[in-house]
C-alpha cells in the first residue's frame, strides 16, 4: 500500500521550456528510470534554447504559470554548437527586466540538464515545484494578460492597414 | 475548421496503470476542434495504426494527436501512419504521458489530470501546424574519413569496396596508428605488423581510395550528403608524385640523433625520415624544426643525394577542397602521460610516480616498443637508463583510469589485457624473469579474454597483487616499488628493474576542437559522443557523420574493427540513396518585414543566412534581405529567437504554435 501522499492547499502550475536534445531526453530518461517527481510541470519542447524568445516567459506567467522553469544543454554541449549560450547571454539581460518590473526571480530558473541527468532533471523539478508552492499563487502578471498583443502578426485590418502606409 | 482526432494509448499497462486512459479521450473530445477521441491498448502496433489511418479516413481528420510515449520513441512511426493515410505527416504531434506522466508518477487522479493537460496543449498545437513539404537534397556519394589508424582503415577499405570514393586524411607521414606500434596483440598473440602491414598496403592501392597523410582537417562545411571539407595537406617538404621511396636520404641526413616518437622515443630518426620501415605511403617527409637547411640555410644533403629529384625546400602547404557525403572520425587516442600533469587540465598527474623523471619508468606503449621484433631493440626486453635486460619487472595497472580523484574516473579498457600479454612477452624472452602486477581488479569480458588473463597466471607464473602502489623511487639501479597487498593486508615493496605503467586512454589532444569543426559532441573527458548509447553507436548526433574506434571511448582492435565496419555500412546505406529526405524544421524569412539587420546572421552557427536583393520593376535595389539557406540551416531557431523585426520563423516551431501551448495553460 501506498501512503498517502500529503495534499497541499496550494497546487502551483510550472511550464517548462526545454531543449528537445538535452533536457526532454533527461525527463524522458527520468522516466524510463521510474523517478517519481511532482506531477506540477508542464513541458514545451524547443528544438534548442537558443529558439526561446524571452517573451515566452512573460506570456507563461500571463497565463497563469506560478513558476517557469528554462532548460538545455550543458554550455560545450548544444546539438546546434552555440545556442545554448546565446540563451544564456539573453536571459542574462531579460532577468533584470523581469526584475525591473517586479517579477520575483525565484520564480523563474534556468537550469542544465543533459540528456543522462535525469536524476538532476528530478531534482531541479522537485526542488522548483516545492519553491514556487511555499511562495504561493503568483498573481502580479493576470491582469495584464488580455490587453496583450501577440508581436509580429497584424490580426486587425486597422494594424494592418497601419503597417501598409509605413 | 480543424478536426483533429486524438488517440490515447495505454501502452499495456505502462500507461493505463497510474493514468485513466478512457477520461483522458473523454476529455479530449469536449475540447475545441476535437472531431474524434478514442483509446487503444498499443497505438504503435499494427491494429493500432489500422484504428489510426482508418479514423482519419472516416472521421475526415485534419490533424493527430497520438497521446503515448516520447515522441522520441515513435514519432516517426506516427507520422509515416498517417503520411500513409494521406495526411501531411507534420500534422500529427505526440502527447508525451509515458515518459514524462505515467511512469514519473503514482497518483492516479494527479496523473490523468496532468495527461489530459499535456493533451490540451498538444491538441491546441496542431491546430496551429502547417502542411510542410518533405525537404530531399542530393547526395555526394564519397566520404571523408578521418584518422588513418586500425579503425579509419577498416572503415575507409569496406566503402571503397563497396564501390565509392574515399578520401582518408591522416595527420601523420603515416597511416598505422597505435596498432602498427604494438608488438603481438591480444587474445591470440599475433603480431600487429603482420595483420596490419596489408591493410595499410591495400588502403595504398585501392583504386577508390585517395590518401591524403600528413594533412589535417581545416574547415567543414555543409550537411548530410553535401559536405564540403577543406584539407590542408602540411609541406612534406618531398614530392610525393617524384619520389621512389629508395630511402637513401634517410641514410646521409646529417641530422640522425633526433629522438623517433614513433619508438616512444627509445630509438633514433633523421630530420628527413618515413616514421617506420613499413609507413605507408613510404615517402619521406622533412622535420623542419630539427632539419639543419631550414634552421640555418646550410646544407641540402638530402636534395644533393635524391636521385629523382624529389625534395622540395620550397614546397607550402596546400588546401585542396573535396566534395563530401558522409564522414567517419576515427582520430584514436593518446595515452595519459606520465611526465607531469597536462596544461590546462583538470587531470592531476602522477607525482608519486616521478612524474617521468625516472628512466626505468616507461608506459604500455613503450614496452610494445621494446617488445616488437621491428623495435629500437629488436625485441629485446632491454630497459632504457642502462640497456640491462631486467629480472624483475612490476606493472602497475589503472595509472589514471578509475582514479576520480586524478581526475578521470573511466575504465580504459584494454589494460588489463594488454598488461597480461606484457607479463606473457616478458616471460617469453627472459624466461627467469619475474613479473609482478599491481591491480585494483580484472576486467577481462571479451571472447577467450579471461582464458588469456588466467594463462598469464597459471602458466607464465605473473604475480597479481590486489592493491595499490603509494610511491616509486630509484635506489641505485633499482626502482623501488612500495605498494600495499590489499588481499592480505600487509605493505610489499619490492625492488625493481623495470616499472610498467598501464596509462589510461584518453581522447587525442585537440579532439575537442576537431568536433567543433565537425559539428559533433564530445563528453567531458572529449571523446565523441555517439547519439544513442545502446540503439546508435556509431552515428553522431549531427547527421551524415559517424563514429569508429578509440575515439569515441577506450576500445580494442575487435571491438574497433567491428564500429568500424558498423560505420562503413551506416555510410553505405546512406549511399544507397540518390535523394535524402530531411526534417523539414528550417527557419523562413518574411521578405515583406525583414529590415535587413543581419542580426540573425550574427547567431546561425552554421552560417546559414545569406543575403538577398530585392529589385523593384524598373530595376532599382529596395532593400537587402536576409534568406535563410534551407540545405544549410540546422533548425535550431536561434535566429528567430534574436530577430527584432520578428521576421524569420521556424517551421514546426512557430511562435503561433508555442503561444499555442503556452495558452492552453
Ligand atoms: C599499450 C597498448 C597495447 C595494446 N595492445 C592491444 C592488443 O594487444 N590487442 C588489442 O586488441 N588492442 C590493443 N590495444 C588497443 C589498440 O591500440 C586500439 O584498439 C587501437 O589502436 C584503436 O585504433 P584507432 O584507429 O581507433 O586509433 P589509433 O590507433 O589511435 O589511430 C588513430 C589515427 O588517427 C590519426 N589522427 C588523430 N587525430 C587526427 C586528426 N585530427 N586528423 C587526422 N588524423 C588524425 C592518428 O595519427 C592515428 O593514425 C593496445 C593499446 C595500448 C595503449
Amino acid at each position: 500500500m501506498h501512503h498517502a501522499k500529503p495534499k497541499h492547499e496550494f497546487e502551483p502550475k510550472i511550464i517548462a521550456f526545454v531543449c528537445t536534445w538535452c533536457t526532454y531526453a533527461g525527463a524522458d530518461l527520468a522516466g524510463t528510470s521510474r523517478m517519481q517527481y511532482p506531477a506540477n510541470v508542464r513541458l514545451v519542447k524547443f528544438p534548442c534554447t537558443g529558439r526561446i524568445d524571452p517573451v515566452f516567459i512573460l506570456k507563461a506567467f500571463q497565463q497563469g504559470a506560478d513558476g517557469v522553469l528554462v532548460s538545455g544543454c550543458h554550455p560545450g554541449d548544444c546539438h546546434y554548437m552555440a545556442g545554448n549560450f546565446h540563451a544564456r547571454r539573453r536571459f542574462a539581460a531579460f532577468r533584470k527586466l523581469l526584475e525591473f518590473i517586479g517579477v520575483d526571480l525565484q520564480r523563474l530558473q534556468f537550469s542544465w540538464v543533459s540528456a543522462a541527468e535525469a536524476g538532476k532533471w528530478v531534482e531541479v523539478v522537485t526542488e522548483l515545484t516545492e519553491r514556487v508552492r511555499a511562495m504561493g499563487p503568483m498573481r502580479e502578471f493576470k491582469d495584464l494578460a488580455l490587453e496583450e498583443q501577440w508581436s509580429g502578426s497584424l490580426t486587425t485590418p486597422e494594424l494592418q492597414e497601419a503597417y501598409e502606409a509605413i | 475548421m480543424s478536426r483533429v482526432g486524438v488517440f490515447v494509448c495505454h501502452c499495456g499497462e505502462n500507461i493505463a496503470r497510474t493514468v485513466d486512459v478512457e477520461r483522458v479521450a473523454r476529455a479530449a473530445e469536449q475540447l475545441p476542434g476535437v472531431a474524434f477521441a478514442t483509446d487503444y491498448k498499443y497505438m504503435c502496433s499494427d491494429p493500432g495504426q489500422g484504428l489510426l489511418k482508418r479514423a482519419i479516413a472516416e472521421q475526415r481528420l485534419s490533424h493527430v494527436v497520438v497521446a503515448a510515449c516520447s515522441p522520441r520513441m515513435h514519432e516517426r512511426t506516427f507520422r509515416k501512419a498517417v503520411e500513409q493515410a494521406g495526411l501531411n505527416p507534420f500534422l500529427c504531434e505526440m502527447a508525451n504521458i509515458r515518459e514524462h506522466c505515467s511512469w514519473v508518477h503514482e497518483d492516479r487522479e494527479e496523473a490523468t489530470t496532468k495527461a489530459i493537460e499535456i493533451v490540451g496543449m498538444l491538441v491546441e498545437r496542431v491546430k496551429k501546424n502547417r502542411v510542410l513539404p518533405t525537404i530531399t537534397v542530393p547526395v555526394t556519394k564519397k566520404a571523408l574519413v578521418i584518422g588513418g589508424g586500425i579503425a579509419g582503415i577498416q572503415a575507409a577499405l569496406d566503402i571503397a569496396d563497396a564501390g565509392h570514393q574515399v578520401v582518408l586524411v591522416e595527420r601523420e607521414p603515416s597511416i598505422g596508428g597505435h596498432m602498427a606500434q604494438l608488438s603481438e596483440t591480444f587474445p591470440t598473440l599475433d603480431c600487429s605488423q603482420c595483420i596490419m602491414t596489408p591493410k595499410m598496403v591495400d588502403v595504398a592501392n585501392h583504386p577508390n581510395i585517395t590518401l591524403h597523410t600528413y594533412s589535417e582537417i581545416e574547415q567543414v562545411d555543409g550537411y548530410i550528403g553535401n559536405f564540403q571539407v577543406t584539407i590542408r595537406k602540411k609541406a612534406r617538404s618531398v614530392d610525393e608524385q617524384k619520389c621512389t621511396g629508395c630511402g637513401v636520404c634517410l641514410t646521409k641526413c646529417p641530422q640522425n640523433k633526433i629522438p623517433n616518437s614513433f619508438d616512444c622515443n627509445l630509438g633514433t630518426r633523421s630530420a628527413i625520415y618515413v616514421p617506420f620501415p613499413q609507413a605507408v605511403p613510404n615517402i619521406p617527409v622533412i622535420d623542419r624544426e630539427h632539419c639543419t637547411r631550414f634552421k640555418t640555410g646550410k646544407c641540402g644533403v638530402c636534395q644533393k643525394v635524391c636521385g629523382p629529384g624529389a625534395v622540395d625546400f620550397e614546397q607550402q602547404d596546400r588546401l585542396l577542397v573535396e566534395p563530401v557525403g558522409a564522414i567517419v572520425v576515427a582520430t584514436g587516442f593518446n595515452l595519459y602521460s606520465i611526465d607531469e600533469k597536462p596544461k590546462g587540465s583538470e587531470i592531476k598527474g602522477y607525482g608519486e610516480f616521478g612524474h617521468g623523471r625516472i628512466p626505468d619508468v616507461i608506459d604500455g606503449m613503450t614496452f610494445e616498443r621494446l617488445a616488437s621484433a621491428s623495435g629500437p631493440t629488436g625485441g629485446k626486453i632491454l630497459r632504457p637508463s642502462d640497456g640491462k635486460e631486467p629480472r624483475q619487472v612490476v606493472f602497475i595497472q589503472c595509472v589514471g583510469s578509475r582514479a576520480r580523484e586524478k581526475g578521470i574516473s573511466y575504465c580504459s579498457k584494454v589494460c588489463c589485457m594488454y598488461t597480461a600479454k606484457h607479463t606473457m612477452l616478458f616471460k617469453h624472452k627472459v624466461h627467469d624473469g619475474q613479473a609482478y602486477v599491481f591491480f585494483m581488479d580484472a576486467r577481462t569480458p571479451g571472447k577467450s579474454y579471461d582464458e588469456f588473463w588466467r594463462r598469464s597466471i597459471e602458466e607464465e607464473e605473473a604475480v597479481y597483487i590486489r592493491g595499490m602502489v603509494s610511491r616509486l623511487y630509484q635506489k641505485g639501479d633499482k626502482v623501488v616499488v612500495m605498494g600495499s597487498d590489499i588481499a592480505v593486508g600487509v605493505q610489499v615493496e619490492i625492488e625493481a628493474d623495470l616499472v610498467v605503467l598501464a596509462t589510461a586512454i584518453m581522447p587525442r589532444q585537440g579532439a575537442d576542437s576537431l568536433a567543433q569543426k565537425l559539428g559533433i559532441s564530445y563528453d567531458k573527458y572529449h571523446f565523441y559522443s555517439e547519439a544513442h548509447a545502446k540503439l546508435k553507436p556509431v552515428e553522431c548526433a549531427t547527421a551524415g557523420i559517424y563514429l569508429a574506434g578509440a575515439c569515441q571511448g577506450p576500445k580494442d582492435i575487435p571491438d574497433t574493427v567491428s564500429q568500424a565496419s558498423a560505420a562503413a555500412a551506416k555510410v553505405m546505406t546512406l549511399f544507397a540513396k540518390e535523394q535524402l529526405e530531411r526534417e523539414p524544421v528550417v527557419a523562413r524569412v518574411s521578405e515583406k518585414n525583414c529590415v535587413g539587420c543581419f542580426s540573425c546572421r550574427k547567431v546561425c552557427p552554421y552560417g546559414a543566412v545569406e543575403e538577398k536583393e530585392i529589385w523593384d520593376r524598373n530595376g532599382k535595389l529596395i532593400k537587402t534581405v536576409a534568406y535563410v539557406n534551407p540545405g544549410v540551416c540546422a533548425g535550431c531557431g536561434t535566429c528567430q529567437a534574436t530577430c527584432p523585426s520578428k521576421s524569420v520563423e521556424l517551421d514546426g516551431y512557430t511562435d503561433e504554435q508555442i503561444v499555442a501551448m503556452i495558452e492552453a495553460l
